[in-house]
């Protein structure tokens, strides 16, 4: 669908604060809460004092039309940006980043393979999954059907509002394997399956949206478990002195990649930045503060012993984990969001 | 230059600031927004071949291998990133799929030079629905297909307008619920704001101060900090329930949050000050002999208040219900937040569509369904309050 | 006292540490036209409030028709009451304005629009009946209010300065439309005012206020020409006040010394004593000029000022100064002229300094 360059020139000029075109400090977007406090702590700092240059920082929520419309406005006001998987694999096609320049990250070979892409850096791996109050349960859940299970283990549970995740958990929770449930979903009849078991769930789901919203749900005692992201629980329960436990089986991981909108006036400033976070010193300071898997293979083995085992990219938790399936997603998206809400309107 | 002409364009010229910025930021978002809502170029433009070659199919019989070998040009012809993206995102709006398997032919399209059987690249093109669907959006530049779509409403393949099958959108629901709740909070906020600022209105000096400050304090918060002090108030185990359960009124914690009960509240409680204000203004306008006059006649104050006041501070009731009303539409981060999975707004819809999905056909579409029936109900109110003012 | 319809028995009324009614007796016949007359913050408005029931008394009764209505709520009192703003209801009509009373008991809607038409009529309004108040100029707004007041038949009217708003003229037209009201269909009239002129054209009574309290009560001719206290004298109309001591009383007849130690001839009084100081009060209009019968005086003309139907003349004689009303055509005084003036030993009227 063609979008009209005004529609999105009056959107960027209403919603979003157009800073003047000129030359302006190297701005980097990320998610916000404690990771971006990690972040700051470990690369935004470190990188303005080796270049001597300014760097500012925001936070986003994602929602790839915020990126499609800050480019189309012509020079975005943001340079590199944390983006999701799937965000990053529609904007690559959209042609709305700046493609990768592999030799200042020091080749290929030195990533994951999933980390790699022409238009984005991985920088985090991240899973979602069950969490629960170890503090509150006698007995730990370990699977989607004991999260499904209201009789075992009553009350509400939080589920992130949207057709991505809860799919793919109903389907394991009704038997479907890990493996398969990329297989079964495409299909209309496990699409069918998947809303059916996610029927039998709904009067006792509480939506969230934001991630730190499970955090609260769990602490105020509202929900009994919930989905969550694994980072943010570590995190929780290092500062707060929680034990909020995190099950690895069954839960979801996928990739959060840097990218460089397109005609960035800070282009290679913003490479820079990107190795600079990419490196393997800089990289493995991050699971101290916050339990998300890394992305540069070297980085990985320089995280000591102790936080190893929190990471989804721990052989043992990678064990019965599945990745993002971004391709089903981008093509599927819209249509199953839209069945999504009209369910949930039911 | 006559002085009536030069006094036209001095108060012309007062105006000009404030037309020049109703039109740049209010009448021309407005436009593009409607624009986009039903123009749909960019199958046309993409693919120049295929629009020739489809448009005389009959769209029921196999494709043609002119058809496939127009296509396969058009995809080879396109250069343009940005453009190739907008086409698969309109295609796979119409049809999930449409992404890998457009992306996917055009890597092989674009490996060889000469025609190709694109049957073998996927299999999916021996089916007739995704050829409709290129079929459709090359046909014309403009489409009524979003408009359609924001009301639940579909052209099906042979043309004619059908009702989406229940369960696969839910924008008619949400739009009747939207109404629903803003009428909801709409009442809610007269209900408590009458007599909140007949009081405001009769007392004098900082217990005047007072009670305004009390219900403008809301505005003055911000969105979150709001919403979370209705969170620690509204939880099973928060203050509310907490109190209940002290004093025995009940037994399981009532349910506050997460529901309609909670919403309302909560759009209540920031939307008051719009309501309490107009009424106030109202009232301390009503001179103050009126009501000792209607008890010097002979009016019981009850009497007094239906005959006198009531219909004199109507007109602040209906000014603010139209401000409540109308600001009440367009919420959608406090239903997110206090609010349950049936709560959601349109707005909510709206947001994904725009943020979300980059979909501003459907955005646009969804946003002038809401703008048509927002004035379509203003314009039943400026009836009903024209002939109650022709009324003797 | 058996002929007296409404009563204030020992009423007051206080607002915190202020007292605005003090000890107020006063009794109104029935049929009787009262003007409660004095400078604002005399107390006048709160007492009609009080009758109106508005206010309640912080001591004290108050009696109509023998019954004790202190206590009674405003609708209940039965009292057609005119405010000075009019009070009319913005959002009716004139006739559903002067309806609104009939609706309020009940009556029939024949019965009401028969009796709105003839109110109508009787305030020559019947042409606008179907106009908003807006649309009336303030004459014919408070004609309104004068027919929404009375078409109830209540037997009491009170009316709180309902004619400060007007023009001279038409409040002139509204004060003989109102006295003529009040002869036509035998109303009991209180009626608070703060214009000595309107006291004095349109009551049988005025009740003089100052203070929370009745400086003097009586007929207007009574007011106007024996004032009891030096407020008075000044408050009704423009007077002269001479002072002195008594030199002799001889019968009818005291010899006052002026403050020059000239003498003037006074009715006696009572209260007279030979040798005691002594206020009184002559009016401009009883002062003649040259020699006449009673006192003369020499006295030179100190200013002259031109009124259109007759001249004021400001002079200085006996110690003191004077005004003096004359008709234009007498002479033409100019000032610095010594002038003989007289007046009658009658027309000298002691008063409470």
């Amino acid at each position: 669908m063609k979008i009209s360059k005004a529609v999105l020139f009056a959107c960027s000029l209403l919603a979003i604060n157009v800073t003047a075109v000129e030359a302006r400090d190297l701005t980097v977007v990320s998610w916000g809460g404690n990771y971006q406090d990690a972040q700051r702590k470990i690369y935004f700092e470190p990188f303005a004092k080796e270049s001597g240059k300014p760097l500012l920082d925001e936070s986003w929520d994602g929602g790839y039309g915020v990126l499609q419309a800050k480019v189309k406005a012509g020079v975005p006001n943001w340079d590199a940006v944390q983006v999701e998987a799937e965000e990053l694999a529609l904007g690559c096609a959209d042609g709305i980043y700046e493609k990768i320049d592999w030799n200042k990250l020091g080749g290929k070979d030195k990533f994951l393979p999933d980390a790699v892409g022409d238009c984005g850096v991985g920088a985090i791996v991240w899973s979602t999954g069950i969490s629960y109050d170890g503090d509150k349960l006698k007995q730990a859940p370990a699977s989607w059907a004991d999260f499904w299970d209201t009789e075992k283990f009553p009350g509400k549970r939080g589920l992130r509002k949207g057709a991505k995740y809860a799919l793919e958990f109903a389907l394991m929770a009704d038997g479907v394997a890990p493996k398969e449930v990329y297989t079964v979903l495409a299909t209309p009849e496990g699409v069918d399956r998947a809303f059916k078991k996610l029927d039998a769930l709904k009067p006792n789901i509480v939506w969230w949206e934001a991630g730190a919203q499970p955090l609260q749900l769990l602490s105020s005692g509202e929900v009994v478990m919930t989905t969550a992201y694994n980072g943010r629980i570590s995190g929780l329960n290092r500062t707060e002195g929680k034990h909020f436990g995190f099950v690895f089986p069954g839960s979801i991981y996928a990739i959060d990649s840097w990218v460089i909108l397109k005609d960035s006036p800070n282009k290679d400033a913003a490479m820079d930045f990107i190795a600079f976070t990419s490196k393997p010193d800089n990289q493995a300071k991050l699971p101290e503060f916050i339990a998300y898997g890394l992305p540069n293979i070297e980085a990985g083995k320089l995280v000591p012993e102790k936080f190893q085992a929190e990471l989804p990219t721990a052989p043992d938790n990678l064990k019965g984990a599945i990745s993002l399936d971004i391709d089903f997603w981008t093509d599927n998206s819209e249509a199953l969001t839209q069945r999504f809400n009209a369910w949930l309107a039911q | 230059m006559s002085v009536l002409f030069r006094k036209q364009m001095v108060s012309l010229a007062l105006v000009a600031p404030l037309l020049l910025f109703l039109i740049v930021f209010f009448a021309f978002p407005l436009f593009t927004m409607m624009k986009s809502a039903v123009s749909d170029p960019v199958a046309t433009q993409a693919l120049p071949a295929s629009t020739n070659a489809l448009s005389d199919w009959d769209r029921s019989s196999s494709p043609t291998s002119e058809m496939s070998a127009a296509f396969v040009e058009d995809l080879r012809q396109i250069n343009d990133d940005q453009l190739f993206g907008d086409l698969v995102r309109r295609l796979n709006s119409a049809k999930a799929g449409f992404r890998t398997l457009i992306t996917k032919t055009r890597t092989a399209v674009k490996a060889t030079a000469g025609p190709i059987d694109l049957t073998a690249v996927d299999k999916r093109w021996a089916d007739n629905s995704y050829w409709q669907v290129i079929a459709i959006a090359t046909s014309s530049t403009i489409t009524d297909r979003n408009l359609l779509a924001a009301v639940d409403l579909e052209r099906n393949s042979s043309g004619a307008i059908d009702t989406i099958p229940a369960g696969a959108s839910a924008n008619r629901t949400i739009l009747i619920r939207t109404f629903t709740m803003a009428l909801a909070v709409t009442a809610a906020c007269i209900l408590i704001g009458f007599p909140f600022a007949m009081i405001a209105a009769s007392v004098e000096g900082w217990r005047r101060q007072l009670l305004l400050g009390a219900v403008l304090l809301p505005l003055w918060t911000s969105l979150l900090v709001r919403t979370a002090a209705w969170f620690i108030l509204l939880q099973d185990t928060g203050l509310i329930n907490s109190t209940l359960m002290f004093l025995g009124l009940t037994t399981e914690p009532v349910s506050l949050i997460f529901n309609r009960v909670g919403v309302v509240i909560a759009m209540t409680h920031v939307l008051l000050p719009f309501m309490v204000l107009p009424i106030f203004s109202v009232l301390v306008g009503i001179p103050k002999t009126l009501m000792p006059a209607a008890a010097s006649l002979g009016a019981h104050p009850v009497r007094a208040f239906l005959a006198v006041l009531l219909p004199l501070a109507l007109r602040g009731v209906i000014s603010g219900s139209l401000l409540v009303f109308m600001s009440a539409l367009g919420y959608y981060i406090t239903p997110a937040l206090i609010g349950g999975a049936k709560d959601q707004m349109i707005s909510s819809v709206i947001a994904y569509y725009a943020t979300g999905a980059a979909n501003w056909g459907m955005a646009g579409a969804l946003g002038l369904v809401l703008l048509v029936a927002t004035l379509l109900l203003y314009v039943v109110y400026l009836r009903l309050s024209a002939e109650r003012e022709l009324k003797p | 006292m058996d002929n007296s319809f409404i009563r204030f028995d020992d009423v007051s009324k206080s607002f915190g540490a202020l007292k605005v009614v003090e000890e107020l007796n006063l009794d109104i016949g029935k049929g009787e036209f009262v003007s409660l007359l004095g400078p604002s913050g005399s107390g006048k408005t709160t007492i009609l409030m009080m009758l109106a029931g508005f206010e309640n008394p912080t001591s004290g009764a108050i009696w109509s028709d023998r019954k004790r209505i202190d206590k009674l709520p405003p609708h209940k009192r039965n009292m057609g009451v005119v405010f000075q703003n009019y009070a009319l209801f913005p959002h009716m009509t004139v006739s559903e304005n002067i309806a609104f009373p009939l609706k309020m008991r009940g009556t029939s809607r024949a019965d009401t629009s028969e009796r709105v038409k003839r109110a109508l009529d009787m305030v020559q309004l019947g042409a606008l009946a179907e106009r908003r108040p807006s649309q009336l100029s303030g004459g014919q707004q408070q004609r309104v209010a004068l027919a929404r007041a009375l078409i109830f038949e209540p037997e009491v009217v009170l009316m709180d300065e309902p004619l400060g708003a007007l023009d001279k003229q038409l409040r002139e037209q509204m004060q003989l439309d109102i006295r003529d009201l009040h002869k036509r269909l035998g109303l009991t009239v209180v009626f608070v005012t703060h214009d000595q002129t309107e006291a004095l054209t349109m009551s049988d009574r005025i009740a003089v206020f100052n203070h929370g309290k009745i400086e003097q009560i009586g007929s207007p001719s009574e007011i106007y020409d024996h004032p009891s206290t030096r407020f008075v004298a000044e408050f009704i109309g423009e007077t002269n006040l001479v002072a002195g001591s008594v030199h002799s009383i001889d019968g009818h007849e005291a010899v006052i010394r002026l403050e020059n130690n000239e003498v003037i001839k006074v009715v006696a009084k009572d209260r007279l004593r030979s040798g005691s100081k002594v206020v009184f009060s002559i009016r401009p209009e009883r002062i003649g000029l040259g020699a006449g019968p009673g006192n003369t005086l020499e006295t030179r003309i100190s200013d002259v000022v031109y009124y259109g139907d007759h001249l004021r003349l400001l002079l200085s004689g006996g110690g003191q100064s004077f005004v003096v009303k004359t008709d234009r055509n007498r002479l033409p005084p100019s000032v610095g002229d010594s002038l003989t003036v007289s007046f009658l030993p009658s027309d000298c009227w002691a008063v409470d300094a």
